[in-house]
């Protein structure tokens, strides 16, 4: 079957010539008369909307927006803050660099209608560190907007009032985290915090009710609200609504970002069709699907997946649905919508030890068994590749790995274990045989680690 | 503290856009940083005082975040990413090119003072990989090729200022 077509709800202006990131270019396309509309409308309908909307969170969790909105004290009598998740930094992951870049105002006019219905009236968008131009751009943005009366005091004469600043990470991966977030917006350390009771709806920014969403899911956000959260929900496929942009990297012909309907296109057709293919001369071998995190899929897998009415179905790996559900009963995630593809070049265990760096590195230290087990799964996995390797270092990686999951504050754990997981679940193989094929020359291959 | 007085107006422009002032440790590393090019011993406890914090509690900050560093570099700051997207297209060769053009390790200064170059974790550019960071600039598919060319740029505009 060939790939549907793109549809650019999010991303309708990415890349298009003359589309600059000033206010007066969007106004010229309609900007701002969602946060206009949203103004007229009833707080409580406003979430409404979102709630029938269906819309699930895009920074990986695929948390319902609408369920998170509608945890937030609305008693305590503290002020409620919108923190804006736009730190992006999971591996594979290239969307709201772009939007922050060439579409400033979309996310702001997002953040805005999201501040209203939430009686928010102070927003802070945490920026990644190594985003400068995306932090200054996004100021002049805020600046622009405030002169015309669109952030600020009394928004367009409606009486309502919300700032909205920006805050600069400095290169941690673990503010992604969100109450890792919240901790280092508040001047410290990110240490994530426990649950319960640190829930960000209760006990969040200053230890008042808290609201963090990624940068999509705050796009989509004011999409719902111009046209009503039951037709957002015929986006896309049920329990899975809307677009969602697939950041594809790695082993492709044309790798890039695409916008689709959630599950309306297979991976197949993404890697295939949209994509362009292996590169010349080499085959797919291994996929990750939704972020450096997500469980690796083994190219020419396939599933037996579960039906509602208790039959079974199989499903081969590029034919899996690119939306969350499907994803998670192949055993992975959608995650972010990175997807990384490796090809027959690859050695997995060179690519795990580049992944096991990268979280040795980034563990905030916090919790013991994953500061020291990303370490240890690090030491192994780069001694394999740069000292002597065994044939039982595999089963040792694994002794390792099952013993951080589940037992940390946060889901850092989760994803430092997962890559070395499934890595031996799908290519154990290649660990076993490492000792021999790291001997033979392989003229094809790139250093990874 | 020696800072220039368009930074000590910025600081104070930030402080008061954070009901408590320990949120605004972050900024004022940056504008330090960005200022001086790093965050001495005394910066730390200037930021402390200003702030009315103990001098710990913004050194653990210096010490925890990867962009903060605690001595001067060279006056550019290469930084290439390391993370799969880029070592899958060339990510760990397009470092050693720098590292052979500048005659420099990562991680140390160049012997005139000119670069510093760094592996760095993921720069959210992975369709364009591999990325590199030059100072503020992000420069998309760097082969070993490109980087060759950046770093003839980079010693012309050295050989320019002298």
């Amino acid at each position: 079957m060939p790939a549907p077509a793109e549809r650019r709800i999010i991303f309708k202006h990415i890349d298009e010539p003359g589309y600059t990131p000033d206010l007066a270019c969007y106004l010229r396309h309609g900007g701002y008369a969602t946060l206009r509309k949203a103004l007229g409308m009833a707080p409580a309908t406003i979430i409404d909307e979102v709630k029938k909307s269906g819309l699930r969170g895009r920074g990986g969790a695929g948390f319902g927006c609408g369920l998170k909105w509608s945890l937030v004290d609305r008693k305590s009598g503290k002020p409620i803050y919108l923190v804006v998740n736009a730190d992006e930094s999971e591996p594979g992951t290239f969307k709201d660099r772009y939007i922050i870049h060439q579409d400033p105002h979309q996310l702001l006019e997002g953040i805005m209608v999201s501040s209203w219905a939430n009686n928010v009236r102070q927003a802070y968008i945490y920026i990644r560190g190594e985003f400068p131009h995306g932090a200054r751009i996004l100021e002049k943005a805020i600046a622009e907007a405030c002169a015309a009366n669109l952030v600020g005091p009394n928004v367009l004469g409606s009486g309502y009032s919300c700032e909205i600043y920006v805050h600069r990470g400095a290169g941690a991966y673990i503010c992604g985290e969100e109450t890792g977030l919240i901790e280092s917006l508040e001047g410290k350390r990110p240490y994530p915090r426990i649950k319960p009771p640190y829930f960000p709806a209760v006990l969040g920014l200053y230890q008042c009710p808290t609201i963090v969403n990624n940068v999509e899911t705050l796009c989509h956000v004011k999409h719902i609200v111009d046209v009503g959260g039951e037709e957002f929900a015929k986006i896309g496929t049920p329990g899975n609504t809307g677009t969602r942009i697939l950041c594809v990297s790695g082993h492709v012909r044309r790798p890039g970002y695409f916008e689709y309907e959630v599950g309306r296109i297979t991976l197949g057709q993404l890697l295939h069709e949209v994509c362009g293919g292996p590169l010349p001369g080499r085959t797919f071998k291994a996929i990750i699907p939704g972020g450096s995190s997500a469980k690796v899929l083994r190219w020419g897998e396939t599933f037996t997946l579960k039906n509602k009415d208790g039959s079974t179905r199989t499903l081969a790996v590029e034919d899996i649905p690119m939306d969350f559900d499907t994803l998670a009963a192949c055993g992975t995630m959608g995650g972010s919508g990175g997807v990384i593809v490796m090809d027959d070049s690859v050695n997995m265990v060179e690519a795990l030890a580049n992944i096991n760096a990268f979280y040795a590195h980034e563990s905030c230290g916090q919790c013991t068994p994953c500061r020291e087990g990303s370490l240890w799964m690090k030491k192994i996995t780069t001694r394999m590749v740069h000292g002597q390797a065994r044939t039982e270092d595999g089963a040792l990686l694994q002794g390792v790995a099952d013993q951080i999951a589940g037992r940390t504050i946060c889901a850092f754990g989760e994803a430092c274990s997962w890559p070395t997981q499934s890595f031996l679940a799908k290519f154990g193989d290649e660990f076993r045989a490492y000792p021999a094929a790291k001997a033979a020359p392989r003229p094809e291959s790139v250093p990874l680690a | 503290m020696n800072l220039k007085p368009e930074t000590l107006q910025r600081i104070e422009e930030v402080i008061p856009h954070y009901p408590v002032a320990r949120s605004a440790v972050l900024p004022l590393l940056h504008l330090i940083q960005e200022d001086a090019g790093y965050i001495s011993a005394e910066a730390t406890e200037w930021v402390a005082a200003r702030l009315g914090l103990q001098p710990i509690n913004v050194l653990e900050v210096v010490t925890f975040y990867p962009m903060f560093r605690q001595q001067p570099i060279g006056r550019r700051h290469i930084k290439v990413c390391r993370t799969l997207s880029c070592a899958l297209r060339g990510g760990y060769q397009t470092c050693a090119a720098f590292e052979e053009e500048f005659k420099v390790h990562r991680g140390e200064v160049s012997a005139d003072g000119e670069v510093t170059i760094e592996f760095v974790e993921c720069l959210a550019s992975c369709g364009t990989a591999p990325v590199v960071m030059i100072d503020d600039d992000l420069h998309e598919n760097v082969d070993c090729a490109r980087a060759r060319e950046l770093s003839a740029r980079i010693r012309a505009a050295a050989a320019a200022r002298r």
